[in-house]
């Protein structure tokens, strides 16, 4: 009797809280394998719910660096490839795995640092005399150091800048392995700087004392592509619903949603995509 | 730090907003955990059991592993499931990655050793104590081990309350094979970490507030409803 009750009371609690309810309403929705900045800066957010009112898709937003995003997608965990390192997004269509490449906006890079400045970088333009600089006073850098679009883009421009950061990894050259969002919470909490895509910086939430420090070299370009998923190599994709979603952005419609995206009354992406021209 | 001032008002704000959002990430929190309790109950509580009464060899290096396994890293068993599950993973097909069952997969993998573990201690500590009186009653060893996890109910309910305890809590593996997508499988601690990730610190704080509270509340659950059955068993 006693038992009885109990196991029912046990039952009870079980289905009410989790058997109970369906566990995954099977839809009609893509995955799409996409980087922290498109998330973390709200864009996707403000865009999906008009390209899901318009042709009722659900778009399931996976974000993580671009690197691990073109890992996933490599291996089919995903219909549509959303992020930003154009020589690895054409590397992953040469090789098949993606159907083509579109152009889709652009934002650019800052650096950005404390207010006391110690590198004397601040209000500087050409990037590579300031990374040079900051090397040279073994200011504290904070890199993504996660295989990331923005990453791959800081090492170009180390490399370019004639500076081998990972010889000083661990001294001023600290590499946080982590997201840019993580990454900023780190550098403020170090005085350290860094560099991060700009619509990251202004969505940012935890900026402390820090402010822009470099800005406006046109090597700071940084170009968002979108991939469909190759189906020939993966069965599992959604082809049909995925070329929708990536026709729709670069599409006036979608390139228009892109441009109307503001926070704190700026612009965060610029659209530029060739309408129907991949590359 | 003005952060914790605001997330405490925060936190207050969000419960009495009744804000949709919170709850559907909520509900999901504990659907993913309380299940996958209860499946990790379902395979750790035989086995434990088993572990405590039987004795066959291996038996010490059984015992070794299942302690052993208490500390198996999250981010370790999302990684191997995420493996697994992915289209190019031996379980592809099953279309299970980035979706809350994937999720509650992870979890009873987590926390099944907890729970086969601290089983084995409870009934290997109540056989010791009633073997003889077993014996006299010639209560074969199958029927002992329902028997012992009947008299340690009590016990076991502390059990199932850790294995709650760590899966409710963990980042590690959800993050990886449930993706964080958006009404579909973000939960709490994702969410926190999300919202760390965008420097809304007092935001994050809030929810981390608001999952304390949580726990607080499903271990304050299970303790009224030990006391009612304690309550019948002596009326």
């Amino acid at each position: 009797m006693i038992r009885r009750r109990f196991l029912a009371l046990a039952a009870a609690l079980t289905v009410a809280t989790g058997l109970a309810a369906p566990l995954q309403a099977d839809d009609k929705f893509i995955i799409v394998q996409s980087t922290t900045s498109t998330l973390n800066s709200g864009l996707l957010d403000a865009i999906l719910p008009q390209f899901t009112a318009k042709t009722g898709i659900e778009v399931r937003v996976v974000a993580v660096g671009t690197g691990q995003a073109i890992k996933n997608a490599r291996n089919g965990d995903g219909d549509v490839l959303l992020v930003h390192a154009k020589p690895a997004e054409e590397k992953f269509v040469a090789d098949g795995y993606g159907v083509a490449r579109h152009d889709l906006m652009y934002n650019d890079f800052v650096i950005v640092g404390p207010e006391d400045d110690p590198a004397g970088i601040a209000g500087m333009r050409d990037i590579l005399p300031a990374l040079e600089r900051i090397a040279q006073s073994a200011a504290p850098f904070a890199s993504r150091g996660d295989d990331s679009g923005t990453h791959k883009k800081e090492l170009r421009l180390w490399k370019d800048a004639g500076v081998d950061p990972a010889a000083a990894s661990g001294t001023w050259y600290r590499e946080t392995g982590s997201g840019m969002g993580a990454t900023l919470n780190t550098a403020v909490g170090m005085n350290a700087y860094t560099m991060s895509d700009r619509a990251t910086w202004i969505a940012f939430q935890n900026k402390g004392d820090f402010a822009i420090a470099v800005e406006g070299d046109p090597a700071l370009f940084n170009q968002y592509g979108v991939i469909l998923v190759n189906p020939e190599k993966h069965a599992n994709v959604k082809a049909e619903w995925g070329q929708t979603f990536v026709d729709w952005l670069v599409s006036g419609e979608g390139q228009k949603a892109i441009a109307a995206f503001e926070v704190d009354g700026q612009q965060l992406f610029f659209p530029n995509a060739k309408e129907g021209g991949g590359s | 730090m003005q952060d914790f001032g605001a997330a405490f008002g925060l936190a207050f704000d969000l419960i009495l907003s009744g804000n949709a959002d919170l709850a559907e990430i909520v509900l999901l929190s504990l659907q993913v955990s309380l299940t996958a309790v209860l499946f990790a109950c379902l395979i750790g509580l035989p086995l434990g059991a088993a572990t405590a009464i039987f004795r066959f060899p291996g038996r010490g290096a059984l015992i070794v592993l299942m302690n052993a396994l208490m500390g198996l890293p999250p981010v370790v068993v999302g990684l191997f499931l995420y493996l697994m599950l992915s289209n190019a993973g031996p379980l592809g097909p099953l279309a299970l990655l980035y979706t809350p069952t994937a999720m509650i997969i992870a979890q009873s993998i987590l926390v099944a050793p907890i729970v086969a573990a601290l089983t084995r201690q409870v009934v290997a500590d109540l056989h010791s104590e009633y073997d003889e009186q077993l014996r006299s009653f010639s209560v074969g060893r199958w029927a002992a081990i329902g028997t012992l996890l009947w008299d340690g109910r009590y016990s076991l309910m502390t059990v199932a309350l850790a294995g709650f305890g760590r899966a409710i809590a963990e980042v590690g593996a959800v993050i990886i094979v449930g993706g964080n997508i958006n009404h579909v499988t973000r939960v709490m601690t994702t969410t926190i970490a999300l919202e760390t990730s965008k420097g809304n610190l007092a935001l994050a704080l809030a929810l981390g507030i608001i999952l304390v509270g949580i726990a607080v509340a499903v271990n304050a659950s299970v303790m009224s409803l030990r006391a009612t059955a304690a309550r019948a068993a002596y009326a």
